[in-house]
């Protein structure tokens, strides 16, 4: 019987500081055994619990794509007890991996549709997997025009600044990426304003070949969704993906549930036609 | 399937021969209580109680349960952070006397550690390794207990004091004997290892079980309605104005989560001992305030009526929602008896099953 609470030991390969303040890092992971990774295979919107002997587990999403091979990479906010140990961690450190978890943006019924993608602070960690997914020269054909508006507090708040520059230079893909405010960077030469301001002037018009996959945190999810009312999204072409304490990840501890539903493996993602008929303990 | 009657006094004879083959555990006192413990040499399983203050849930879901370990020791190379399986005893076990909620309440707990999509190991395996010896309640001269407390409402929870599900014998205790009946392959094992033989009429002892359990039955005094939570709007419930007063004097003490057989909830934990450790799977409860605090500090269920109302929407309607398989409580009553405050979950089901939203 496979253990689902085993995790895959890994080995920590790469670790990237991402923003100034140095609060977030991207940790680029190999698997001692190779074969785990075949186990470990993933689709864009998934998570996976990081495992520090000793010290715990933590639910973190995917921020690499199934299209990269050879590692997988996680961007972690150092928040309390397992993210300052793991911040604290160095390049070749062992440790463990679970999942992949929970469910992933739909891409079945993605294929072939407008895709906006609204992603604010480090919730863009899953948006970043997607967006690598769909640019990929396998896949981007099976997506029409992609949007993506991306928030944070301050230009040096922003993940993954290479890769919004190399996306930004790209004609397939249309970036509006907003900080709330750039006062500390005279050179700052894209918007400025909230995620939902942005999206109100910049998202594609709602039609039914038109989906929005919005995720962030909890403030910004509710002034963008009046937004995407107004734009006239239909609710099932909204698609969120949630955040809750969790701890098996697997649907067993109880401890994620909203309603009926696990989190960690109904969700994290869910459309906002489903929210709507779950209870707001989120 | 076997059914044998026995006389009481060649029940301790029957007991010895089967621990031969099965660590045996049985119900024993302790101060004013029964629990669940191995009975050793000698030691028969004590059947006169009405039912045990714990569930003998944790023989196979223990209060605290190691599940993992590994080596903290840096100078440890190929050991030095690798998780490993602890190995674990799965030897056969029998557990006589288990009464019928109990081991029903196993059974609806389950699809939450076996299902499609994910098997948790040390239940299952621990789960497997048990032969439930159920004990039916009905009433005997040598003992006027074994029969409903005032809080028990079995009958309409979806379970009965003869019920058969989950178990794989049943005992009944008469006037001048037990009568067993086997009712898996595992429990017949049970009887022939026990070589407890045949010398009575099957008919005539079913029959004789059939009257005792409607007699049982029929004592029964305390009842839930359960028949319209199925239909009702989960949202309309989650949003009814009955919590607030409902949860009054709720002190979030989390008695009747662990109490309860069909209560799962867990935490994980890693335990550190020097250069080494465990990781444990222990009971929690949706009662506390950190079941659900996020790392950020945000927690969705902060209030106490948001914790009072995800138990009993979990037992009488997210798992009536999912399972489709009736509530998830047996009506065994602890939770009512336990509750420092008198909260009674027939009171707050009825309710619910009759609540109507303001139109
Ligand atoms: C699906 C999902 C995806 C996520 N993706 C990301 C991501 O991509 N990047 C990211 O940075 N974050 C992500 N998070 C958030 C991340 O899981 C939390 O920031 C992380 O769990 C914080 O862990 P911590 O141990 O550092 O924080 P802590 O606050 O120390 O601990 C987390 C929780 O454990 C409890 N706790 C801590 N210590 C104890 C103790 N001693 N005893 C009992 N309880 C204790 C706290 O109550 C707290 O709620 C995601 C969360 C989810 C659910
Ligand atoms: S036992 Fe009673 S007081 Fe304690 S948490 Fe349960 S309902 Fe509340
Ligand atoms: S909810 Fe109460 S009555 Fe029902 S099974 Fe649990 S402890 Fe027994
Ligand atoms: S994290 Fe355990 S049930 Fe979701």
């Amino acid at each position: 019987m496979k253990n689902p609470l085993l995790p895959y030991p890994v080995r920590i390969d790469d670790i990237k500081v991402e923003t100034e303040d140095k609060s977030l890092k991207t940790f680029k992971f190999v698997f001692l055994n190779p074969e785990d990774e075949e186990k470990f295979s993933y689709r864009a919107g998934q998570f996976g619990e990081l495992s520090i002997a000793g010290k715990g587990e933590i639910p973190i999403g995917i921020a690499s794509s199934p299209t990269e091979k050879g590692f997988v990479k996680f961007t972690v906010f150092k928040a309390g007890l397992v993210t300052s140990h793991l911040h604290a961690m160095n390049v070749g450190d062992v440790m463990g991996i679970r999942g992949p978890l929970g469910n992933w943006y739909p891409w079945d019924i993605l294929e072939g549709k407008n895709i906006v993608i609204i992603g604010g602070g480090f919730a863009f960690t899953t948006l970043r997997s997607s967006i690598v997914y769909m640019l990929h020269p396998d896949n981007r054909s099976k997506f029409k025009d992609i949007n993506v508006i991306y928030g944070a507090r301050t230009p040096g708040m922003l993940l993954y600044s290479d890769e919004l520059k190399a996306w930004e230079a790209r004609d397939d893909i249309n970036m509006h990426i907003t900080v709330d405010s750039a006062n500390n960077d005279p050179n700052w030469k894209y918007n400025v304003g909230f995620v939902p301001t942005i999206t109100e002037k910049k998202a594609p018009p709602a039609d039914k070949d038109t989906y929005a996959i919005v995720c962030g945190p909890p403030i910004m999810i509710k002034f963008t969704q009046p937004v995407l009312d107004k734009l006239g999204y239909a609710h099932d072409h909204i698609i969120m993906s949630l955040e809750n304490r969790m701890k098996c990840g697997i649907g067993m501890c109880g401890r994620c549930n909203i309603g009926k539903e696990f989190v960690c493996k109904d969700g994290p993602v869910f459309t906002l036609d489903q929210l709507n008929k779950m209870p707001r303990e989120y | 399937m076997k059914v044998v009657k026995i006389d009481k006094e060649n029940w301790a004879e029957g007991i010895e021969k089967i621990k031969e083959s099965y660590k045996v555990f049985g119900p024993s006192k302790s101060k004013e209580f029964h629990l669940f413990k191995e009975l050793e040499k000698g030691e028969a399983p004590d059947l006169n109680f009405l039912n045990t203050r714990l569930s003998p849930k944790s023989m196979f879901f223990p209060q605290s349960e190691g599940i993992l370990c590994y080596c903290l020791d840096p100078n440890k190379k190929d050991e030095c952070n690798i998780v490993k399986e602890i190995q674990k005893d799965y030897s056969p076990k029998a557990i006589i006397g288990i009464r019928p909620c109990d081991a029903k309440a196993f059974t609806l707990v389950r699809p939450n550690f076996d299902n499609e999509e994910y098997q948790d190991p040390y239940w299952i395996k621990a789960y497997d390794s048990i032969t439930f010896i159920g004990l039916a309640c009905s009433n005997t001269d040598d003992s006027k207990k074994g029969m409903p407390c005032s809080s028990c409402f079995c009958t309409s929870a979806g379970c009965g004091p003869f019920n058969e599900e989950g178990l794989d014998a049943l005992i009944v205790n008469t006037d001048d004997g037990y009568i067993i009946k086997a009712l898996t392959n595992k429990g017949e094992e049970f009887l022939n290892k026990a070589e407890l033989s045949a010398n009575s009429n099957a008919d005539e002892l079913t029959a004789n079980i059939n009257t005792l359990k409607k007699q049982a039955e029929e004592k029964i005094n305390s009842f839930v309605e359960t028949d319209k939570l199925k239909d009702k709007i989960l949202l309309d419930l989650h949003s009814a104005n009955f919590w607030d007063d409902e949860c009054f004097a709720c002190i979030n003490c989390g008695t009747c989560t662990y109490v309860c057989p069909t209560c799962w909830c867990f935490d994980i934990q890693d335990e550190n001992y020097g250069d080494s450790g465990v990781r444990f799977k222990q009971w929690d409860s949706c009662m506390y305030p950190l079941f659900t605090l996020h790392g950020s500090g945000h927690n969705p269920r902060s209030t106490k009526v948001q914790r009072f109302r995800q138990r009993f929407m979990h037992k009488l309607k997210y798992y009536v929602d999912k399972y489709d398989n009736g509530i998830q409580c047996v009506g065994c009553g602890r939770c009512i008896r336990l509750c420092p405050v008198n909260i009674d979950i027939r009171k707050i089901c009825n309710i619910m099953n009759s609540y109507e939203p303001a139109a």
